[in-house]
């Protein structure tokens, strides 16, 4: 507060002592200047009665002439007065009007307001820089699991943005350049409620800053950045950036595991994705001979993906590269000739992959039309053509916007899955094929929800306290059944068992549990309601345990273990 | 020469320069403290505060300090005044008074402070 304070006290000092002096100035008039009263007796004002009066004048408010009628000496310099005074307060209005709507005082309001909030947040919260595309897509899903996350974007109408979102927290949101550390500073990396930094601008160098900054300045959060080219991603990862996601490179990373293993690319497109989303049907890309539209770097991930797969593949490009032992046409795949040219009529599928959306559209209508059975693989830049691209339904849509936001979510809100996710991919396909109906009996034919469970005492107090103090065994049993009903299941399937740094990948449900296990389960929200409730109530776990209730009071505890005594006395 | 600095000076030194006068003489004698006196020094005591306003640097931050100390006594001295003279039944009495004159004289403390600090920043400076 004390900054913008002083700054208006500074703008406003002229005006301040130009209406002291005008009272001064009135105050002795009206004390020097002698009065008459009725019975033709001078008096004189006290410098009390002088400030009244000229309190109320100046005002404009004017209670009339106190305490006695004026004689017209008094009239006269009262005149001059008033005129004065106006004048006096007219300019420190004005004054005050102009500090108000001046862009740099409103900007250090706004800058004080956000650094306020941000040092407000109690509880943990999220910096994500870069509210485009990506950036909204992660912050809606944020908010709808429940977390706080402050924004910060270079543009001034994406950050109003934010506001008309109507997101359920209040979302502290300044514009600012995420290059500069100061402002890095003031939406909170060094706060010690920040759980991770998402740099996901669309300029690969600002990324780069803010990993850099974070990791200077406050080396134990995470970092997350999005890097759209290999060298910076390369030199992100240099200084030990937590997590970094190249679009282009895990597209053709998912593409080459859609190829080569589906069962394993079902089961992650299971996973990561917005929980609740319905899946398309599953489609396999064919082996053959591939087309693919736009040699870029995202045109070199996919070429890259086929050329580890043993595919042959053509390129379409306007400036194409000359590369030894590759096909390539010249052309922008958009009309049929090129298309021809490169074979699309034995050809089994087309990537439309350059930059431009509606070329990708053009791209993919041509070929469809020559050749119906093409595979297309269709790369869609801008969120806005989301219908256009909805109406083609291509095979494969690749929206890079997307991959950034789920990838990151999926990493940000549960830690293990990208454990589990690195994992699965080297396992065989029987393996996916078998966890993949298993979710699909679990959570219907949508995007399952996942979810982190810690054994300790801040997030499962029921059970810790039970594997701590009682020294009972529990089993993984008792986190897979309804707290309200336990011979049924709850709708979910453990993934992963940490325990002491090793990996346990589906583990058993007769696994006993240890305090300080972390497990990754998979499933459905309602599932995870449930859960929580034996995790953190002491009556709900002893119920799935147990299969009974367990006296809450004090006298029926005693009194129950009175009678489990004698029970076991005359057992004995 | 800065006007800025010369304004700066003058209204700081008049502050003290005109606290001492009222100030100076019997504690309790009502002829020795001028009731016009103290009205001077409240109102170059209020612009003087004004004048310090915005001066984020640590001597700037001391500098309003003292004034506003100054200004605090000066509005305490002429409340008590009022109430000598329009509210009390036995309207200004020595001990009254005495009040007054102590307060503004707290005030001249300050104002000294503000004129020690005006100096140290001139010899700080050498220009």
């Amino acid at each position: 507060m004390t900054s913008v304070l002083f700054l208006a006290l500074r703008r406003l000092r002229l005006p301040i002592i130009l209406l002291i002096a005008v009272y001064s100035i009135g105050v002795i008039g009206l004390v020097l200047i002698p009065g008459v009263d009725a019975q033709g007796r001078t008096w004189q004002m006290s410098f009390f009665h002088a400030f009244y009066f000229l309190s109320y004048t100046a005002s404009t408010i004017g209670f009339g002439e106190l305490p006695r009628p004026f004689s017209d000496a008094q009239r006269l310099w009262v005149t001059g007065i008033i005129y004065l005074s106006v004048v006096g307060w007219a300019y420190f209005l004005g004054s005050l009007l102009a500090l108000v709507q001046d862009r740099g005082f409103r900007l250090a309001l706004v800058t004080q307001r956000f650094e306020r909030e941000v040092r407000g947040l109690s509880e943990s919260f999220y910096v994500v820089c870069g509210y485009g595309e990506t950036g909204s897509l992660i912050c809606r899903a944020l908010d709808r699991m429940g977390l706080q996350f402050v924004v910060l974007d270079i543009d001034g109408t994406r950050i109003d943005e934010v506001d008309l979102q109507g997101y359920a927290r209040d979302t502290p949101a300044i514009v600012g350049d995420a290059r500069v550390v100061e402002n890095l500073v003031r939406a909170g990396i060094t706060h010690r409620a920040c759980r991770g930094v998402m740099a996901i601008t669309s300029d690969d160098q600002a990324n780069l800053a803010v990993a850099i900054a974070v990791k200077l300045l406050n080396p134990r959060t995470p970092v997350l950045c999005r890097a759209m080219s290999r060298d910076v991603a390369k030199n992100m990862a240099s200084f030990g950036t937590d997590h970094i996601i190249n679009p282009f490179q895990r597209f053709g990373e998912h593409l080459w595991l859609a190829l080569h293993a589906p069962a394993v690319y079902r089961l992650i497109s299971r996973l990561t994705g917005l929980p609740g989303t319905t899946l398309t049907a599953e489609t396999t890309p064919p082996h053959g001979h591939w087309i693919v539209c736009g040699y870029g770097r995202f045109g070199r991930e996919v070429i890259g993906c086929f050329d580890r797969e043993g595919l042959e593949a053509t390129v379409i490009d306007p400036e194409p590269q000359t590369e030894v032992g590759r096909r390539v046409v010249r052309g922008y795949g958009t009309e049929g000739g090129p298309l021809r040219e490169a074979g699309v009529e034995t050809a089994v599928g087309i990537v439309a992959g350059t930059d431009n959306d509606v070329n990708n559209l053009s791209i993919a209508v041509t070929a469809r039309e020559i050749n119906p059975k093409l595979f297309v693989v269709l790369r869609q830049n801008l969120e806005a053509n989301r219908p256009l691209f909805g109406a083609f339904s291509a095979d494969i849509t690749m929206v890079s916007a997307e991959i950034v936001a789920y990838q990151s979510l999926s990493i940000v809100a549960t830690p293990l899955l990208a454990r589990f996710l690195g994992m699965a991919g080297t396992q065989d396909e029987p393996w996916a094929s078998l966890l993949v109906a298993r979710l699909e009996e679990v959570a219907g034919p949508v995007v399952a929800a996942t979810w982190g469970v810690d054994i300790n005492a801040a997030a499962a107090p029921a059970i810790h306290r039970v594997l701590m103090f009682e020294k009972n065994d529990v089993t993984l049993d008792a986190l897979l059944r309804d707290p309200t009903l336990r011979v049924r299941e709850i709708a979910c399937v453990p993934l992963l068992l940490v325990r002491d740094g090793a990996e346990v990948l589906m583990p058993d449900a007769k696994t006993p549990l240890k305090a300080g296990d972390r497990l990754l389960f998979a499933g459905t929200n309602a599932a995870r309601d449930l859960q929580r409730m034996t995790l953190r109530n002491v009556h709900a776990r002893d119920y799935v345990i147990l299969g009974r209730d367990r006296p809450a009071g004090w006298i029926w505890q005693w009194l129950s273990r009175r009678n489990d005594d004698a029970a076991s006395t005359a057992g004995r | 020469m800065n006007l800025e600095k010369v304004v700066f000076g003058f209204f700081i030194l008049l502050a003290a320069t005109l606290n001492f006068g009222f100030v100076y003489g019997d504690i309790a004698t009502p002829e020795h403290h001028d009731a016009y006196e103290l009205f001077a020094v409240v109102v170059v005591n209020l612009i003087a505060a004004v004048l310090k306003f915005g001066d984020r640097t640590q001597i700037g931050a001391v500098h309003l300090a003292t004034s506003l100390v100054a200004v605090l006594q000066l509005v305490a001295a002429t409340l008590v005044w009022f109430y000598a003279v329009n509210v009390s039944p036995d309207g200004m009495t020595a001990g009254k008074l005495a009040g007054i004159v102590s307060l503004s004289a707290g005030a001249l403390f300050a104002n000294v402070v503000s004129v020690v600090l005006l100096v140290i920043e001139t010899v700080m400076l050498r220009r």
